[in-house]
């Protein structure tokens, strides 16, 4: 009888005095840690010396968060974490999950498709550019990124840390030959697309025997020399100043323009520059949908579940049969593939590209996306896409955070740091990524769930 | 295909070598069709590495490892194989493989040697299923049209894929594991992997099945279900089986034929029975010299 009473008081009962105490010493370690960096500051004066000034209020009203905030931690958050580690592990079939599992997919696609309606319906003609341009086709340009990105990462286990260079490729090989040769983008789209695969073997070649840490920093390094080369190639590239001018798709053979022959005039529409961008979304839709589909299928094709054999164990799968080198090959060239395809689809809707475009920091986003998402998982994809991209643009119109932090306060500014919380906050909460289970690719009697913790993530 | 009796392996004048380390020393031994023939030796005596000198894992420093599809007639061809400088012959009656001479996936995918490994290397956030669908991999390969057939899904993959499932539940049937096919392999208990290892290597539909101390970790009830898997593997399919094995119990009831290897020579080649008396096989399992054996015998009480 006598452990009984004493979990009951553990559950119920909160140590105050602990909590308090642990406050206060946090508030403490954060005042010793502020006061430099926080507490003062120099400041160049008028007649150029450098002064400093003291930050008092700031650095306390931090201070005094922090105390706050770990003193609702321990009495309020903690508790209830013990609470729902202690819970058994078992979850109740409950109907309501059961309807959102099935539903939930229809329903993303559903809204996928009517999106720019509602969008045209509720803010008008108007204010639709900015909605769908910024929100609808920069996410689904990070979606299909992110898939892509996935068949190397997530199926196959082969960190790419060089993503971004596949993007260039096909971005730069769309401006270049509608340029030079006036071909038309649904011709260049796949030859986008093959290109990049090309450089995806390319790719593959030299580092197929590396794995880990140097498989990355590799690839890191080959999206580097792609940017360095589309910079000082200048005869080609035109460098920095970038590619301008570049034609934009036309509907079938009909240019989305105020002429005559324009699309709004052929269908008796007022012009408006958002047709344009309906028709642009609608494509990188189907881009996207192409991409998941493709995906899919290879999944429950030989070379999918040669990909994630290779995932788990490179050398029983050369044990079986399977030429390792050319599963891995075909991994990057598929990825690429989608990458190119994506990058096209990027130098129409821009008209205009530069390295700027391509540097490091997209091929860490993608990975972040592919990473935070679950590897392998291309629901968790989409909406760490959503969320990271969606998130980020969100900030952009947050005017009433100015009210708060003054006038000079830009949100913008702060992204990568609110992307650095947000990604350390999920690591911590599921170190796997959203969606970390991994679903079988075919079965005998019922498709089960395969948990995380056995599935490898690769040697790279 | 081949008659039971008739050389399958001929592995002639293996040496294998690391820096200054003789792994393996001048190894000459056959495998015969049909038969469970069994290497066995004291730890580090070679054993794993002549395995993965026969599957390709380690090109071999020196010496001959011949494999024959088809008629026994084939070995006649061995010479001018070996002088031509070519991987395989292939003829109507058979086919000739110098399996020093190729990769790894393809000592599997051409030569049909399959093989386990000594610490379980399957595919564990893989089912049960698809563990065995990998192992059918270059099958269904062709049959997917190099996957541009199966993305655009013609029927015939499907069929393909569908006979591969049926193969594939023949054997999950086998091995006892038809309650947990749908299962990751990961969470079977180590006998079942075991078994599931046996039984994705008989996926690749080989003709010479190498298995690395299939017996090791397996309790005595496990381990003679295992001994009556492989005399099935053997009656049934009349598969021929490369057995490195510890458990003498296994060695001795299932094996047709026994070879001793000690610091990478040869010390015996025989029967079971014949290798069991052996004074060197004695000898160098209790780690003396020949002449003590009698005076250590004694004094554990053999």
């Amino acid at each position: 009888m006598a452990p009984e009473p004493l979990t009951a008081t553990q559950d119920r009962g909160i140590d105050i005095i602990g909590a308090l105490r642990n406050a206060v010493l946090t508030g403490l370690l954060a005042f010793v840690l502020f006061l430099p960096l926080i507490g003062f500051q120099t400041v160049t004066n008028m007649r150029g010396d450098l002064v400093l000034n003291t930050r008092w209020g700031l650095l306390f009203s931090i201070v005094a968060v922090i105390v706050g905030a770990r003193f609702a931690y321990a009495v309020m958050l903690a508790p209830w974490l013990t609470r729902r580690k202690n819970r058994p592990l078992t979850l109740a079939p409950s109907p309501w999950r059961d309807f959102a599992g099935k539903w939930i997919v229809p329903f993303a696609i559903g809204f996928a498709i009517v999106y720019p309606f509602v969008v045209v319906g509720t803010v008008g003609f108007g204010g639709a550019v900015k909605w769908i341009d910024n929100f609808g086709i920069q996410i689904l340009i990070y979606v299909m990124l992110g898939w892509g990105l996935n068949i190397v990462v997530g199926l196959a286990g082969l960190l790419d840390l060089g993503y971004v260079a596949f993007y260039a490729v096909g971005a730069y090989s769309y401006a270049l030959l509608a340029k030079e040769f006036g071909l038309s983008f649904w011709i260049l789209l796949p030859l986008a697309g093959i290109l990049s695969s090309f450089w995806g073997i390319l790719l593959g070649f030299p580092v197929l025997r590396l794995r880990g840490d140097y498989l990355a920093i590799v690839t890191l390094a080959f999206g580097e020399i792609i940017r360095l080369v589309l910079i000082n190639w200048v005869d080609l590239t035109n460098g920095y100043a970038g590619i301008s001018g570049i034609p934009r798709p036309t509907f079938f053979g009909i240019p989305f323009n105020a002429n005559d022959d324009g699309f709004a005039a052929v269908f008796g529409l007022e012009f408006t520059p958002v047709y344009r961008t309906i028709f642009l979304y609608y494509l990188i839709l189907a881009l996207a949908f192409l991409t998941a589909f493709v995906t899919i299928r290879l999944r429950r094709l030989p070379v999918g579940r040669a990909w994630e054999a290779l995932r788990e164990d490179e050398i029983a799968c050369r044990s079986l049969g399977i030429n390792t080198t050319n599963t891995k090959l075909t991994a990057f060239a598929t990825g690429a593939m989608f990458a190119g395809f994506a990058g096209s689809f990027f130098a129409a809707r821009q008209g205009f590209i530069s390295p700027d475009s391509f540097t490091f920091l997209e091929s860490a986003s993608i990975v972040a996306i592919v990473v935070l998402g679950g590897m392998g998982s291309q629901i968790g994809v989409a909406v760490a896409a959503l969320v990271m991209v969606g998130g980020t643009e969100l900030m952009r119109d947050l005017d009433f955070l100015k009210a708060i932090f003054g006038p000079t306060f830009d949100p913008t500014q702060y992204r990568m740091l609110l992307f650095g919380f947000a990604m350390v906050l999920i690591m911590v909460w599921r170190p796997r990524g959203l969606i970390s289970t991994r679903e079988p690719t075919v079965f005998l009697k019922e498709r089960k769930t395969i948990s995380a913790d056995l599935v490898g993530q690769g040697h790279g | 295909m081949a008659n039971a009796g008739d050389i399958l392996l001929r592995v002639e004048h293996l040496t294998m070598r690391f820096g200054g380390l003789v792994a393996v020393d001048d190894l000459s031994f056959e495998a015969r069709a049909g038969e469970i023939t069994a290497l066995i030796g004291p730890n580090g005596a070679g054993k794993t590495t002549v395995f993965n000198c026969i599957t390709g894992f380690y090109k071999p420093t020196e010496g001959r490892l011949g494999l024959r599809h088809g008629d026994a007639g084939v070995w006649d061809a061995l010479e001018t194989l070996t002088d031509s400088g070519r991987r395989s012959v292939t003829r109507d009656d058979g086919a000739l493989f110098l399996l020093e001479r190729m990769p790894d996936f393809l000592v599997t995918q051409q030569a049909r040697v399959a093989r386990t490994f000594q610490n379980i290397r399957l595919f564990p956030g893989m089912t049960v299923l698809e563990n065995l669908l990998v192992a059918q991999h270059n099958r269904l390969m062709l049959a997917s049209g190099y996957t541009l057939l199966g993305v655009l899904g013609v029927p015939s993959y499907a069929a393909a894929e569908r006979a591969a499932i049926d193969q594939a539940r023949d054997w999950i049937a086998r091995v006892g594991l038809t309650e947990r096919a749908d299962d990751p392999a990961g969470d079977l208990p180590y006998g079942a992997q075991r078994r599931l290892e046996i039984a994705r290597a008989m996926c690749t539909n080989p003709v010479l099945l190498c298995l690395d101390e299939p017996a090791a970790g397996l309790n005595p009830r496990e381990s003679a279900e295992l001994n009556e898997l492989l005399l099935t593997i053997r009656n049934d399919y009349g598969m021929s089986i490369l057995l490195i094995e510890h458990d003498m119990s296994v060695v001795m009831e299932i094996s047709d034929h026994v070879i001793v290897l000690d610091y990478g020579v040869k010390i015996a080649d025989g029967k079971p029975d014949a290798v069991r008396n052996d004074d060197k096989v004695i000898a160098a399992y209790l780690g003396v010299a020949d002449d003590e054996v009698a005076e250590v015998e004694a004094e554990v009480g053999l």
